[in-house]
């Protein structure tokens, strides 16, 4: 998976991969953020920077909805699980992710009815089948499973389910593109936008960055040569001297998103004024509750929540990694103390988090001497 | 969960009309439809599959990528996808 040679249409990866050589220039770098963990897959999967050139630099940014959920939300969560009439349910990647003393795994472990779903309409049967039970669905995600929280939600209002609820931990990408833009450690030359979300929310809601930052964006789809060429597409942009927001991934990303999950969204959902992100800290507006309509589906008001802030460990830099300011085999833990198997951080826990990816690709040997020759 | 797994829509359930009777990697399963209201989805269609949700229509072509990308994931994936499998009709 290495080489060009491997990728699909090698002759078409090599063409790009020269024009982008031609397109740098040599006297200055270039710094790009994948928004997406899915695109951070692909790139260490495919070694993608080995065929760049030296000036242009690929950092990861904090599209991995599971890396973002701070330690004080999964405790709350495990409050609510620890109820005696309780059944907890959550996507499979939110089973590891450790809390302040425990994961969801951890306290199934020790007795609590926690329960993987595929959908949060399995929440809704479960609940359907356990009248006597209250159900409880912890929601994660950015707006590509926040339509369906929603959806889920009028479901259960329809069917006048009274056993069901919603703990809603959605969060919103463009606040938290627009924090890293804001902050002063990192310098960044453009982005590659993310393809799932953007199916959603479309391509209108980044036109800030260029307007306001002066940033190229491009969206950008899961292919070796989708990336590749959203790098030509931005590198062309900075050479011409212009920025602005283009679709690569036009083939599943329509320009203005989709209009039904928007409404969908608005209808059951609004706008947190602020919510914390591990690593990140407190972001303004860059989260997601229910609306007043349905309190009655909103577990945070229907359960009496600790909400305690809990800090991050001292050892773990997820927040750095992130905002793209470290890369993950950079922190302390990484790969000794912090591994999928026993995760300190969360980037460790999702296959779409950055340290896992590097983790399950062994990048980081390499990565790491190319690094040391460097410096 | 950020990535969707792809499905061919078989038949549409004229007694519930959210729902569709989708083949995902060689089963069939009831999925929402109810997002794609205003792209309409009529069998034959192809469609990327989002924790029980269609949200957006692809071609066949890129129907197969996506199912390779979510291949080449290995284990994560294997998982979700077998809990799209076994995840009832809603
Ligand atoms: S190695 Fe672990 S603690 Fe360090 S940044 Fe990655 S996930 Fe966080």
């Amino acid at each position: 998976m290495r080489y060009v040679d491997e990728y699909r249409d090698a002759g078409k990866a090599r063409a790009l991969a020269a024009r982008i050589a031609e397109l740098c220039d040599p006297g200055r770098t270039y710094t790009f953020m994948e928004v997406c963990g899915g695109h951070t897959h692909t790139i260490y999967k495919h070694g993608i920077e080995d065929h760049l050139p030296d000036n242009v630099r690929l950092v990861h940014g904090p599209g991995c909805p599971v890396c973002v959920i701070p330690m004080g939300r999964v405790d709350d969560a495990l409050h609510i699980a620890g109820q005696p009439d309780v059944i907890m349910t959550s996507f499979g990647d939110m089973m590891r992710v450790p809390g302040g003393s425990a994961s969801f795994l951890d306290a199934k472990a020790a007795g609590a009815d926690i329960r993987m779903v595929y959908s949060p309409l399995d929440a809704l049967k479960i609940a359907r089948r356990n009248p006597g039970r209250r159900v409880v669905f912890m929601a994660i995600g950015f707006e590509t499973t926040t339509p369906s929280t929603a959806m889920t939600v009028l479901r259960a209002a329809d069917e006048g389910l009274d056993n069901f609820s919603v703990f809603c931990n959605h969060v919103t990408i463009i606040p938290a593109i627009k924090a890293i833009l804001d902050s002063p450690d990192l310098r960044l030359d453009g982005f590659i936008g993310p393809g799932h979300v953007s199916t959603v929310i479309g391509c209108r809601p980044y036109e800030f960055i260029a307007a306001e930052y002066g940033r190229p964006l491009v969206v950008a789809g899961f292919e070796p040569l989708d990336i590749l060429q959203s790098i030509h597409l931005l590198l062309t942009q900075l050479a011409e001297n212009r920025v602005a927001v283009e679709n690569q991934y036009g083939r599943v990303v329509p320009w203005d998103g989709n209009g039904k999950a928007l409404r969908v969204l608005s209808q059951v959902m609004e706008v947190r004024p602020h919510f914390e992100w591990r690593g990140l800290g407190f972001i303004s507006h860059s989260a997601l509750r229910l609306r007043e309509a349905y309190a009655a589906y909103d577990a945070e008001r229907l359960f009496d929540l600790p909400g305690v802030r809990v800090a991050d460990p001292k050892s773990c830099q997820c927040g750095e990694v992130l905002k793209g300011v470290l890369k993950p085999w950079q922190c302390k833990v990484f790969g000794t103390a912090c591994t999928p198997e026993t995760p300190i951080g969360t980037c460790m826990v999702s296959s779409e988090g950055a340290c896992a990816a590097y983790y399950n690709f062994g990048r980081f040997d390499r990565a790491g001497v190319r690094e040391a020759i460097r410096s | 969960m950020c990535l969707g797994i792809p499905g061919e829509v078989v038949e549409l359930l004229t007694d519930q009309p959210d729902l569709a009777q989708v083949e995902v990697s060689g089963v069939r399963r009831a999925i929402n439809i109810a997002l794609l209201e205003e792209e309409g989805v009529a069998p034959g269609d192809w469609i990327l599959i989002h924790v029980g949700f269609a949200l957006s229509k692809i071609d066949e072509a890129e129907a197969r990528a996506a199912m390779e990308f979510l291949e080449q994931m290995g284990a994560a994936y294997d998982d979700e996808i077998d809990a799209l499998k076994e995840s009832g009709d809603g």
